[in-house]
């Protein structure tokens, strides 16, 4: 029968044995992880073995000095964007932005809608209005027609300004209601890394920021995505719509806003 | 059985009845994005039916088989009544609640973020609401397991505890104390997401804590499989089990390594320095450790039920084995897939070499070997050797139940080897749609193909399973005799307090959870701007 023995006893060899064992395999393993491993690193500028050490936990680390820090050669979005933004406008904003809209509508339309050519704003997301107009008033996306319209208008005029046309009706476009979306849309192309347009613009999924293409003009379309190819358009930040479009095919890019002008 | 047949059987019911519907979605989501179906076009169905296949088969279906077999273990190991049956029934309807909760949201496709949560994707709080109960329904369990073993030991002084019931809540344990890094991130991270209170969440330290949980839980449902080596296996075939205390020491190094080594599933996550990373496949490679203890036992228990059947000389006793006895080739299917499952595992906890399969379909192939196979067949060979103990009903259909375990060991290798090669071929996993008639994959068609044929007949298996539970149920009824475990070479009659107990061996493990923890998360918590916004799953704005 077993005697009322003292587990965490050092007489115990069971307790000194695995105990020992354990903490020496962590000190092992954690001098070669945490020293010698780091220290092998030719690509590595430590400065001393605390250095290393701090890196291998896992610590930020400034970049080596001398080192250079690549920024783009253009001015990138200021617009941070998360699912909850300008979510629920009141009625007073709505109608700030209603009549601030009266200067858009010899291209957008009366409500939201036109025959030009130009975007239709009606029921397009607050955020996508939003970020757009930011981005023209601070030259990330350029335009000279927008440039000038935009320039005066002060934050929560263009928040007004989204809610406003976020809050218009869509309308059914003229064109005949397209059948089963085209593999672009629905399943992208995989092997060029190029994920469905309805992942992010609708039909399968929605994603922050991404526009309402249903309804817009394909030309529209085309020349922005033509645009986002040759990276005249740059205001997605992390290169999403660029890394897209230019490996699109013309003929993808055809078919995709043709498809989308004649939704729904 | 004294007082806990209903409780045993209503589990085992329940987590083969989710078994039985969540099987037939694996096998749709092979087909469809194998090169026999057109594209569906909308791969939400493909993500829906993904989450509600893990979620079942990873949470709900292996937590029940170690609850009921758990209890059952209980009954018959310490040959006593079990307390806290009311509290047990508690616990079963925890979890039955929970399943419902978690699996509605995601048959309404509010929650197809599959079972490993993926934040910042952000379901239906229902479905993380949902897990919660399931695992709190579990630690009931934990928690009477503990009660009993320690009643019995009080009742019993210096009396060594049964070796069943020892390793039972040594798993049990191992399962409590994993499944604390889920319920952190579900807690603290993503639930509060999910009901709209915080729009922001840290995605890095979520799968820190998801790792805490994501790869001791493979432990945790190899516990019965492990338990049943142990203590059916032997007896079942006519033998004895080699070393009590070699399987008592095997179960307590699980407790141990199994837990602190999660890291080596965020080998590529930026966030997690490389030290740690190598901490944690120090101790990954360790776990080899108590699975070769393992197979050098269960292989010399059975080498000692062929010797006692006659068998002679150096292969001999191998023929002499009972190989038609359905636990005999269950055990032995199960050690096969385990050594080719083991032997990729390996792979994956190697820095260098995980870089070549990270995120390929070499995982998803690896972990349905491990789980689906080494330790799913041993849950269906638990179920034939307990059930006439549960229902008083004989299981006769032996011709069946051998058909069943062979066509599971047959289609998991026709779906897993082809799964494994594809993933070596550069085929990345989680992707809904592959277009096969690109010529840079068209090579993989056939192998595809292949792996839908080895799940359709695991389909086939299921049933085959489900028709001899039924005609188990409907067989008139017996008396069946006294249940017993294996019995060792040299029955232990008193051993170190150390072997007979968990206080040193828990101390060890929470010690090197927090080594090998404690700093990531710390740093995590407290570096700044590691939010990033939630997306939210199954919502259209």
């Amino acid at each position: 029968m077993v005697t009322r023995e003292r587990i965490a006893s050092l007489r115990n060899p069971w307790f000194t044995a695995s105990v020992g064992i354990t903490v020496a395999i962590a000190l092992v393993a954690a001098v070669v992880g945490f020293i010698w491993l780091p220290l092998q690193h030719p690509g590595e500028r430590f400065t001393d073995v605390w250095d290393a050490i701090c890196s291998a936990a896992g610590l930020v680390r400034n970049a080596p000095s001398g080192a250079q820090i690549v920024r783009a050669d253009y001015l990138t979005t200021s617009v941070e964007i998360d699912p909850q933004m300008l979510q629920g406008a009141s009625a007073e904003s709505i109608g700030r932005g209603a009549t601030l809209a009266l200067r858009c509508t010899m291209c957008h339309g009366a409500r939201g809608l036109s025959q030009a050519d130009t975007p239709n704003l009606a029921g397009q997301y607050p955020v996508t209005i939003y970020k757009e107009l930011v981005d023209f008033k601070t030259g990330a996306r350029a335009s000279a027609v927008m440039a000038p319209l935009v320039a005066d208008l002060s934050d929560a005029d263009m928040r007004d300004l989204a809610a406003y046309y976020a809050y218009l009706p869509r309308v059914a476009s003229s064109g005949s209601a397209a059948g089963e979306p085209p593999l672009i849309v629905a399943s992208g192309a995989p092997l060029r890394g190029i994920a469905p347009c309805g992942a992010c613009h609708g039909e399968v999924e929605s994603k922050a920021s991404a526009a309402w293409l249903e309804g817009q003009p394909a030309i529209y379309l085309r020349t922005q995505l033509g645009a986002f190819a040759t990276g005249a358009r740059h205001n997605d930040i992390g290169e999403q719509m660029r890394n897209v479009a230019r490996r699109m095919t013309a003929a993808e890019i055809a078919v995709a806003s043709e498809y989308y002008t004649s939704r729904p | 059985m004294w007082n806990s047949r209903r409780l045993v059987l209503a589990h085992l019911w329940f987590a083969f009845a989710c078994f039985g519907a969540a099987l037939p979605l694996g096998e749709w989501q092979m087909f469809i994005r194998s090169p026999l179906h057109a594209w569906i076009s909308n791969p939400e169905w493909y993500y829906r039916s993904v989450t509600a296949h893990g979620t079942t088969m990873a949470y709900v279906f292996p937590t029940l088989v170690a609850m009921g077999f758990g209890y059952f273990v209980t009954e018959e190991a310490l040959k006593r009544p079990m307390v806290g049956l009311r509290w047990a029934w508690l616990g079963f309807a925890l979890v039955v609640i929970g399943t419902i909760a978690a699996i509605v949201p995601v048959a309404l496709g509010l929650a197809s973020v599959l079972y490993t949560f993926y934040p910042p994707l952000i379901g239906n709080p229902f479905y993380y609401i949902g897990v919660v109960l399931v695992v709190v329904g579990s630690w009931v369990w934990v928690a009477l397991m503990s009660v009993n073993m320690y009643r019995w030991k009080r009742d019993n002084p210096g009396a060594p505890v049964p070796f069943p019931m020892f390793a039972t809540v040594a798993g049990s344990y191992l399962w409590g104390w994993t499944a604390v890094g889920a319920a952190l991130e579900l807690l603290f991270q993503i639930i509060p997401v999910a009901l709209g209170w915080r729009s922001t969440i840290d995605a890095g330290l979520a799968r820190v804590f998801f790792s805490w949980t994501l790869h001791a839980i493979v432990y945790f449902w190899l516990m019965p499989t492990y338990i049943a080596y142990y203590t059916i296996v032997p007896r079942a075939i006519g033998g004895r089990l080699f070393s009590d205390t070699m399987g008592r020491i095997s179960f307590i190094l699980f407790l141990i390594v199994a837990m602190p080594i999660g890291i080596h599933h965020a080998f590529e996550d930026p966030q997690v320095g490389a030290g740690f990373k190598y901490l944690h496949s120090v101790f990954t490679a360790i776990v080899a450790l108590p699975t070769l203890l393992t197979v050098f036992t269960i292989c010399a228990s059975v080498e000692i039920a062929g010797r006692l059947r006659g068998g002679k000389g150096v292969l001999g006793w191998l023929t002499a084995l009972p190989w038609r006895n359905p636990v005999m080739l269950g055990a032995a299917l199960s050690f096969v897939m385990l050594g080719f499952g083991g032997a990729g595992g390996l792979i994956n906890m190697s820095y260098q070499l995980n870089a070549t399969v990270h995120n390929t379909q070499w995982i998803t192939g690896h972990f349905h070997l491990i789980f689906g196979g080494a330790i799913v067949i041993m849950y269906f060979v638990i179920a034939y050797d307990i059930w006439p103990h549960l229902t008083g009903r004989a299981l006769e259909s032996f011709g069946l139940i051998r058909a069943q375990l062979w066509t599971w060991f047959v289609g998991m290798i026709v779906l897993t080897f082809p799964w494994h090669w594809v993933g070596i071929l550069g085929m990345p996993r989680r992707m809904a749609f592959y277009d096969y008639t690109d010529p840079a994959i068209a090579t993989q068609a056939a192998w595809v193909t292949m792996s839908v044929v080895g799940g359709a007949i695991l389909v086939l298996s299921g049933v085959l399973f489900f028709i001899v539970l039924v005609r188990g149920q409907t067989a008139p009824r017996t008396e069946p005799a006294t249940y017993r475990f294996s019995v060792a070479v040299r029955p232990p009659r008193a051993l170190p307090a150390a072997l007979n107990g968990f206080g040193l061996w828990l101390g060890l493990m929470v010690a090197l959870t927090i080594v090998n923890y404690g700093f990531p998360i710390a740093h995590s918590l407290a570096t700044p701007g590691t939010a990033v916004p939630a997306i939210k799953v199954g919502e259209r704005w």
